[in-house]
């Protein structure tokens, strides 16, 4: 075993562990607040991923298409809460789980009608397109760029949420929704912003992972039910949780594809160990899930909140 | 007579930092109807649930009969006969009245394999349910929709289905909890046929549902019994008097 | 007229309709027809199926795909290997669906809620991908079945074998599930929605009772998707995509939660409603989609007119408000 190629393997891992961190953390708030399950969000990560890309062959700018993708999520996002959540925060998860079923079916379909079938193509800016040298392995800047920006965005999360008057209003509305609206602040758009900033969060991970996963009608669907599992492990409603899941499961999800195959084939046949090993690889982190249910059932960090 | 003691022995449990039962020793003799009150807020509903077995204790010792119930869960509770009423009325609302009784009817024989008879075209169940239905005068409702029920209806479904589980030990929490002066005397004839037959735990506000029925009576007052005694002892408890009976208007 | 007329009048006319159609698809030489509606139906008993979970116990299952691909593989790999009897192939299906649904349900239920609908929809994911890695299977591109199930006397060999074969298990299944919904255990599944804790307050195990309610949803999720194999004589893994658990969730919204013939309203409507729309645009998706939506949002009262006409009691606007039998709204 290569200790440089594990490394990069872990920093791999780390990277998607942080773009599944973007995306959950949206999804663990938006359910541990407002009780609502939104299966779009793997849609408004499409979107990032799509008006990034396109903005950026249009423009030539990273930073504009960044600023473009999260803002288009973030409207994306607004009107999919005006339209289709607000009605539902009262009603069965039955209703919500099918609404944005349905959402979804549409964007994937959206997204073939304006740009085909085929995956879009878009490069990574030629500034942050290096190598750099970590331990004697070259590691591409671009995903430590990912990293970097990750860990900003969990600060700046978590200041957010625990240092801000909006973060307090967003925590008291997890155990007294009605107690927050009493206190003067609109619940209503309390619930936008949320929404907004949860659905601004998937557009950047989608914008960011664009030219390294592939851009293309249902790419946000894989990420989403990850997002679900990272969700469920690390507790829902809890940002900490989230962050401490999305690291545990992308890295054991990349360490397990890398090296399953090859610690299998110590004890089986190459061919079998092959089969086997990426069919486990792929089962891994829903087995991980599976068992931290068994002992927690409410997740990892369970938040304050029921 | 089937009905067992009741024996609580320093119970003891917090929620936080607040000790919501104080070191609570009961003894309910077999048969007798033992009323609890105490000012709200006295952890009242706490004790029922500990006793229930829907929370657990941190310390103390229950004991229904001879057996020490203490660390079961509700399940084997309710196979010692163990059964309550809730103080928030807690029926199915979708179902009948009679669906309602008959489903607390069954829990003695289960329903591992029962997928094809209508469970109110069970003999059993049926015969059962139509003695409970008269016995808290519901019959004429029998086939409403609980949720259409009046209120005062409802808390009779209510105490209908403890009834029908077949309980040695009865735990009713607040029973006539907002019902109306002719309702409370109906339920009161009620609770009054049932003494004897089974034990009774019951926590109550209406002192005169209290006063009228109970063989003895504790009084709890922040987590802790302050007296037990017998209806005349109590009402003349100077320790009582102060708590509770002095703010209290119905008295 | 209360749902005992309506099982007695709906239910027969309905059968007698649905075992019309390979005759009017023979006279109108239309063989399509056979094996659409097989497809249907197929649909339709796994819709039932899965209304066992959700809409008696409120257990909302995202992952009933998951059965359906156990079903097709048994009789694939099965097949794959030579083994084309059916009672051999149909006894694994069986078996596998029971461990499968025992374990997987062992671990949903212990969670409620959000949290049981997003675990079952990554089980079904994780056979989703178990089933594209192992290449020797097919992979993501499946196995051809080359030889239908045999039973002996009866082979599920074509279209209108399936058929016929499926519309009696439906039938089957729909008088079933008519006295399961009255019967004790049902009761109890119902209960445990409406109040689980009143339930286990009585002596039951809520646990025990959901997760059988699971099993036996499974086994017949699993049947059907043994039937999908032999028509479509095909084991795939997008069996197992969850837009196939979504759009049987759909299903039985659109025909009524909780009712027995709900569900098989529910994916005729659907099935036939996607069958028009891919006939005028490829991308259907772009109008199936918010459809789907706008029925979500008309929540539980949208056929509330339908049911006006058959003058059952109206649901329209009422929380609560029951059928004098119970039914549920």
């Amino acid at each position: 075993m290569n200790s440089s190629l594990f490394l990069s393997q872990l920093l791999n891992g780390l990277q998607l562990g942080v773009l599944l961190f973007l995306l959950s953390s949206g999804l663990t708030l938006i359910f541990g607040i407002m009780n609502f399950i939104n299966l779009a969000h793997g849609s408004l990560y499409m979107v990032g991923a799509f008006v990034g890309a396109a903005s950026y062959n249009a423009s030539g700018s990273f930073l504009f298409s960044l600023f473009a993708a999260v803002a288009a999520a973030a409207i994306v996002g607004l009107v999919i809460e005006h339209l289709v959540a607000r009605p539902l925060y009262r009603h069965d998860h039955l209703y919500q789980v099918l609404a944005t079923f349905g959402l979804m079916m549409f964007f994937n379909e959206l997204a073939i009608f304006i740009w085909g079938n085929r995956p879009y193509f878009v490069t990574i800016p030629e500034v942050i397109s290096g190598s750099v040298e970590i331990l004697g392995a070259p590691y591409p800047v671009y995903r430590l760029l990912i990293i970097v920006v990750g860990v900003l965005v969990a600060f700046g999360a978590w200041y957010l949420i625990q240092k801000t008057r909006f973060g307090m209003l967003v925590r008291a509305g997890t155990t007294h929704a009605s107690m927050v609206s009493v206190l003067g602040a609109n619940v209503d758009l309390l619930k936008k912003s949320l929404f907004m900033l949860g659905a601004g969060l998937a557009g950047l991970a989608g914008t960011l992972a664009g030219p390294i996963l592939s851009v293309q009608s249902g790419m946000g669907d894989p990420v989403l039910i990850l997002a679900l599992v990272v969700i469920v492990v690390g507790g829902i409603g809890s940002i900490r949780g989230a962050l401490l899941a999305a690291i545990l499961i992308a890295v054991i999800d990349t360490l397990g594809r890398a090296y399953l195959p090859g610690i299998l084939a110590l004890v089986m046949a190459p061919a079998a160990a092959n089969t086997v090993g990426s069919a486990l690889a792929s089962m891994l982190i829903y087995l991980l899930m599976a068992f931290v249910l068994a002992f927690k059932p409410q997740g990892l960090m369970v938040s304050a909140k029921r | 007579m089937n009905a067992p003691s009741l024996v609580i022995e320093g119970l003891v449990r917090y929620f936080g930092g607040l000790k919501a039962t104080d070191e609570v020793s009961l003894q309910v003799r077999p048969g007798e109807l033992h009323a609890i009150i105490g000012p709200n807020g006295a952890g009242k509903t706490t004790l029922i649930n500990l006793l229930t077995g829907e929370l657990a204790s941190d310390a103390g010792r229950i004991l229904i009969g001879d057996v020490d119930v203490s660390d079961q869960p509700v399940q084997q509770r309710v196979e010692l006969g163990l059964l309550r009423s809730y103080q928030i009325t807690s029926v199915f609302d979708s179902f009948t009245v009679r669906e309602n009784i008959c489903l607390a009817a069954r829990r003695r024989r289960g329903v591992r394999l029962a997928v094809w008879k209508p469970l109110t075209r069970d003999l059993e169940s049926m015969q059962v349910a139509e003695r409970i239905m008269q016995q808290c005068q519901l019959t004429h409702v029998a086939d409403e929709a609980a949720a259409n029920l009046a209120y005062g209806q409802r808390r009779q479904l209510e105490i209908a289905m403890a009834l029908a589980a077949e309980p040695r030990l009865l735990l009713l929490d607040e029973p006539m909890a907002g019902m109306s002066a002719a309702e409370g005397v109906a339920a009161i004839e009620l609770l009054r046929s049932l003494k004897g037959q089974y034990t009774i735990v019951l926590v109550e506000h209406d002192m005169n549902a209290v006063f009228s029925l109970a063989d003895r009576i504790s009084v709890l007052v922040y987590g802790k019994i302050i007296a037990t005694g017998t209806v005349d002892e109590i009402r003349a408890h100077p320790e009582v008097q102060k708590a509770y009976l002095g703010d209290d208007e119905d008295a | 007229m209360n749902s005992r007329n309506w099982m007695r009048l709906v239910l027969p006319v309905l059968f007698i309709v649905l075992a019309a159609i390979p005759f009017v698809a023979q006279v109108v030489d239309e063989p399509f027809y056979v094996t659409f509606f097989a497809r249907v139906l197929i649909y339709a008993l796994a819709a039932c199926a899965l209304n066992i979970v959700l809409g008696f116990a409120g257990l909302v299952s995202f992952g009933h795909a998951m059965f359906i691909g156990l079903g097709c593989y048994a009789v694939g790999i099965l097949s794959h290997y030579g083994i084309s009897n059916g009672w051999i192939q149909l006894f694994v299906c069986i078996a596998v669906c029971i461990v499968v649904a025992v374990l997987v349900g062992s671990v949903c239920l212990r969670t409620s809620g959000i949290g049981f609908i997003m675990i079952t929809l990554a089980f079904s994911q994780m056979f989703y991908f178990l089933m594209v890695s192992l290449t020797p299977f097919g992979g993501d591109d499946g196995l051809n079945i080359y030889e239908s199930s045999n039973f002996g006397w009866f082979e599920l060999s074509g279209s209108s074998e399936v058929y016929w074969a499926t519309w009696a298990l439906l039938l089957m299944l729909a008088l079933f599930l008519n006295r399961l919904r009255t019967s004790p255990f049902g009761m109890v599944l119902r209960a445990t929605h409406i109040n689980p804790r009143r339930v286990d307050a009585f002596g039951y195990s809520v646990f025990r009772i959901q997760l059988s309610a699971y099993v036996l949803s499974g086994v017949i999720t699993g049947i059907a998707g043994f039937l999908l194999a032999n028509l479509t004589a095909f084991a795939v893994p997008s069996y197992i995509a969850w837009h196939l658990s979504g759009e049987l969730i759909v299903m039985i919204v659109i025909g009524g939660i909780g009712l027995v013939t709900g569900p098989i309203f529910g994916a005729i409507v659907f099935l036939v409603l996607e069958e028009v729309l891919k006939g005028w645009t490829t991308h259907w998706m772009l109008v199936m989609g918010p459809i789907i939506t706008f029925i979500a949002l008309a929540g539980r009262n949208q056929f509330a007119w339908l049911k006006a006409i058959f003058n059952r009691p109206s649901t329209a606007g009422a929380a609560l408000k029951t059928r004098p039998n119970g039914e549920l709204p």
